[in-house]
């Protein structure tokens, strides 16, 4: 159980590549708003992501929704350290539920990078996984590397959950911004989880 | 005296398959919580903010599972934001249950307040909403609002009233 002063300050758009090619059977992703959804977005187009508008802090709310609806298929939630502190509550709900098929991933560089940069709480002192734990999600671990982080993501989506893995990332932009059109990302992600045809 | 109001509500959300609910805990809507809580074809549990609660709905709609967010009236204030940025613009029927308090003898002033903003925000942002006060109307307009909703893929607030509830009195 590695802490985060010890892990290697990775990439979020390399990280997210790495997750979404781990992906062979139709997981569905739910991505928190702004640089999260934007690099998975650049990663490749898969009708089983959702991108969030807007609604801070409810990619894991939302994911949890889809995994109750959906309890075969694995989810991810992928969410940033400032908006995973917006909900922290969130957490210990995920926790009291113990989905199997849940998996969330933070994204943390300590700042709130797309509003100027501004630090987060987890600059100076709080630890994501550490607060995880604490909710209940014992499943909770820090990515060292980028090794680490693939042998993680194949053990959450083969083993069960609900597993948090989270992973320090440097303030790298986003590579592309993702298509605002709510309706048709809805659209497209109840196609791509079979719930329309 | 017939069914109570929370056991006809009930049988309409099992009959329309709604069949996840969240919720914060409410007095009011105790009767009701315990009663889907109780029921094998619901799944109930209690989450830790209200947005959660709409959050997990609309994930589960998505996933294709129909379900229900019960709250009380100062929780419906803390949706303005989820509400215009999730539920409507991706299109989401969410349907809110409302135990309305603020009105109709209420006691504590902040809840009086909260409540005056109910009605404008469900109004502003283009919500269909019914207050419920007659125990022989509780059952269409909840199972027309739930189907609307579906249909048109529109969230919906039913505000349940004192009048139909009872509501909470205060203790002397």
């Amino acid at each position: 159980m590695s802490e985060p002063r010890n892990t290697k300050i990775m990439n979020r758009f390399d990280l997210t590549r790495r997750l979404v090619g781990k992906l062979a059977h139709e997981e569905a992703v739910v991505a928190g708003i702004g640089n999260t959804n934007f690099d998975l977005w650049a990663a490749g187009r898969r009708k089983q992501n959702f991108y969030m508008l807007g609604s801070m802090g409810l990619a894991v709310p939302i994911a949890l929704g889809v995994a109750l609806a959906q309890p075969r298929r694995q989810i991810v939630a992928l969410e940033g350290d400032g908006s995973l502190l917006m909900q922290l509550g969130a957490l210990a709900t995920v926790a009291m539920l113990r989905p199997k098929n849940l998996t969330i991933i933070v994204m943390d560089n300590c700042v709130y990078q797309i509003t100027g940069g501004q630090p987060t709480a987890t600059a100076l002192a709080a630890d994501v996984a550490a607060i995880a734990r604490g909710a209940g999600l014992s499943q909770s671990l820090w990515a060292v590397d980028e090794e680490d982080f693939e042998r993680l993501v194949e053990r959450a989506l083969a083993e069960d959950g609900p597993w948090l893995i989270a992973a320090r990332i440097d303030a790298a932009p986003a590579v592309a911004t993702t298509e605002r059109d709510p309706a048709r990302i809805r659209d497209r992600f109840m196609r791509g989880l079979g719930v329309r045809a | 005296m017939g069914e109570p109001w929370h056991e006809i509500m009930r049988e309409v959300l099992k009959r329309n398959d709604v069949r996840l609910v969240t919720y914060v805990p409410d007095n009011v809507l105790r009767p009701l919580i315990d009663g889907l809580g109780g029921d094998p074809f619901f799944t109930a549990f209690a989450t830790t903010r209200e947005e959660e609660a709409l959050g997990i709905v609309a994930g589960a709609w998505m996933g294709g599972m129909r379900g229900v967010v019960l709250m009380q009236t100062s929780g419906f204030a803390t949706l303005a934001n989820v509400l215009a940025s999730l539920a409507v613009p991706f299109q989401i029927p969410v349907l809110m249950v409302v135990s309305e308090r603020g009105t109709l003898g209420e006691f504590n002033l902040g809840q009086a307040l909260v409540c005056r903003t109910m009605r404008p925000i469900l109004d502003a942002i283009g919500i269909e909403s019914h207050t419920i006060t007659r125990l022989d109307e509780l059952a269409f307009i909840t199972d027309r609002s739930i189907k609307q909703a579906v249909a048109t893929q529109s969230s919906a607030a039913l505000i349940l009233s004192p009048l139909l509830t009872g509501g909470k009195v205060f203790a002397e």
